[in-house]
């Protein structure tokens, strides 16, 4: 079954003024459970706010989005989602730790289990001990790395990503994406992730949707067939650097001919 | 961290007696009038002299003023909550808050003895609470919308409560704005309680001690309730900073580490 299923999305913004602002149409995609599908595109393809109507933070003018086979708006409050955004969004006045059980208390968790669970949520980034540390004392990658761990830390079925890397150096972003696909191994969590990096999308990914701009609509679908697991060797493997082409090219058209 | 802190310290002290021996030397060369300025030593000695008298009187006052600040604070904070909550409430308080907050309050202290009877202390204490209340009001509105909207979403995503998002993000991010509005607001408080007082009010208080003794010319007097209400000022706000220390270490204006 599929995890995630878009048909017909379609969504525009009405202004204040006359003209409405049509940011997707006509959007179908089909996400299988465990998959790792990148959005990318231009600016203002839309493909931040594909990811807000798949998680139910906006509700899409047509079309039908179902996640396990219930509604968007069922699955956020059954809790399915996982968000990172590109900034980390920690909560200052919170330790590490009780950021990563924030979303665990809400949802009533007893304390002794939500701090086991917040050990192991940092164990899996790599931040055991910083747990007490305040977010303020961490480096831009640590802290993103924070806001993964309290995506997950409630188990949900689905991570979207909104270009979580998107602010941190080439280094730091190389290590965080193979950390990633550690984490997506491990978990086994469906992802879908927003880029507008094509080695970054490339390299993650199971598929690559390429989408063109205003509105936004889905141009092609790169399939990405390299060997898991992903390291060192697959940034310099020729599949990826033909990969990285064929997602280049399949943008470059929709430039040239929106 | 001890000898840093008299570091920092050390030249205020220094400023602070320079003024005092300066103030002491420049009364007694140029001999002024003790009705237009008495000397510190004179002061110093009315203050222990009406020691018995001074103290009884400001606890009268500052009575007043804190459960002002207290009764004020409250209400601010119930018209803050459902002004954050409903924008069609906010839209309409919020310009009557902020042109009152521009309005000299004090000047209604008369009119306080016709509501409340000239020797009411329920007076005082109204006076203050309408005085204090803007400065909080304001704030706090903008301390509970200053959450960003990722963090707003990132609660959907929770499908947190409204109580929740309240309690765990909303206000939480407006206690910076609470101690700023504290620090103006206190000051309010003890001048709002003694000015109040110098129109009428009971007799073994700040304002009426004050008024009474420059009447009959001991301004040694007069002037030791100054500076009994002066310390008092200084006491609270230290309390306010220590306060703020505690509660919102994790602050970036406070932060000590990194």
């Amino acid at each position: 079954m599929s995890a995630i299923s878009l048909s017909g999305v379609a969504k525009t913004f009405r202004t204040s003024g006359s003209s409405d602002v049509a940011a997707l149409d006509d959007i179908s995609l089909e996400v299988r459970s465990g998959e790792f599908v990148s959005l990318i595109g231009p600016s203002g393809c839309g493909k931040s706010t594909l990811l807000r109507v798949i998680a139910d933070l906006l509700p899409p003018t047509t079309g039908t989005v179902l996640v396990n086979g219930a509604s968007a708006h069922q699955a956020r409050l059954a809790r399915t989602y996982g968000m990172v955004f590109q900034a980390a969004t920690l909560f200052e006045w919170r330790t590490v730790a009780a950021n990563i059980e924030l979303p665990l208390e809400i949802m009533g968790m007893p304390r002794a289990e939500r701090r086991g669970r917040a050990r192991d949520m940092l164990d899996l980034v790599g931040l055991a001990d910083f747990a007490e540390h305040h977010p303020w004392q961490l480096s831009g990658g640590m802290q993103q790395r924070v806001a993964i761990a309290r995506a997950l830390s409630f188990r949900p079925a689905v991570l979207l990503m909104d270009e979580p890397f998107g602010a941190l150096d080439e280094m730091t972003r190389e290590r965080m994406q193979s950390e990633l696909l550690r984490i997506w191994k491990e978990t086994a969590t469906t992802i879908v992730f927003v880029t507008h990096s094509i080695p970054e999308a490339v390299f993650l990914s199971s598929r690559v949707v390429v989408m063109s701009a205003r509105p936004g609509r889905i141009a092609d679908i790169v399939d990405v067939d390299l060997a898991q697991p992903r390291g060192v060797d697959t940034r310099a493997d020729p599949a990826f650097f033909s990969l990285v082409t064929k997602v280049r090219e399949s943008l470059r058209t929709i430039e040239v001919d929106p | 961290m001890r000898a840093a802190n008299w570091r920092t310290v050390a030249p205020a002290v220094v400023v602070f007696a320079v003024v005092l021996v300066g103030w002491e030397v420049g009364v007694r060369v140029a001999q002024v009038q003790s009705f237009i300025l008495p000397a510190p030593t004179a002061i110093a000695a009315a203050v222990v002299e009406q020691w018995p008298t001074l103290s009884a009187a400001a606890r009268g006052t500052f009575g007043g003023a804190l459960a002002g600040l207290t009764v004020g604070a409250a209400l601010a904070a119930a018209a803050a909550g459902a002004a954050a909550r409903w924008s069609g409430f906010r839209a309409g308080a919020m310009p009557l808050a902020v042109a009152a907050n521009s309005m000299p309050i004090i000047v209604l202290a008369p009119v306080a003895n016709a509501w409340f009877g000239l020797v009411s202390p329920v007076g005082t204490v109204v006076v203050v609470a309408v005085l204090v209340f803007f400065p909080f009001m304001i704030n706090m509105v903008k301390g509970l919308l200053s959450a960003s909207a990722a963090h707003h979403e990132l609660m959907a995503t929770y499908a947190a409560t409204r109580r929740n998002v309240l309690w765990r993000v909303q206000v939480p991010a407006a206690l910076p704005f609470v101690f700023s509005a504290l620090k103006i607001a206190t000051p309010l408080a003890v001048i709002g309680a003694i000015v109040k007082e110098y129109f009428g009010g009971p007799q073994d208080r700040l304002g009426q001690y004050i008024t009474s003794r420059a009447g009959l010319f001991q301004f040694d007097e007069a002037w030791a309730a100054i500076v009994v209400a002066s310390t008092f000022g200084i006491f609270l706000y230290l309390l306010i900073l220590l306060a703020e220390r505690r509660v919102i270490g994790w602050h970036a204006s406070l932060r000590t580490t990194n």
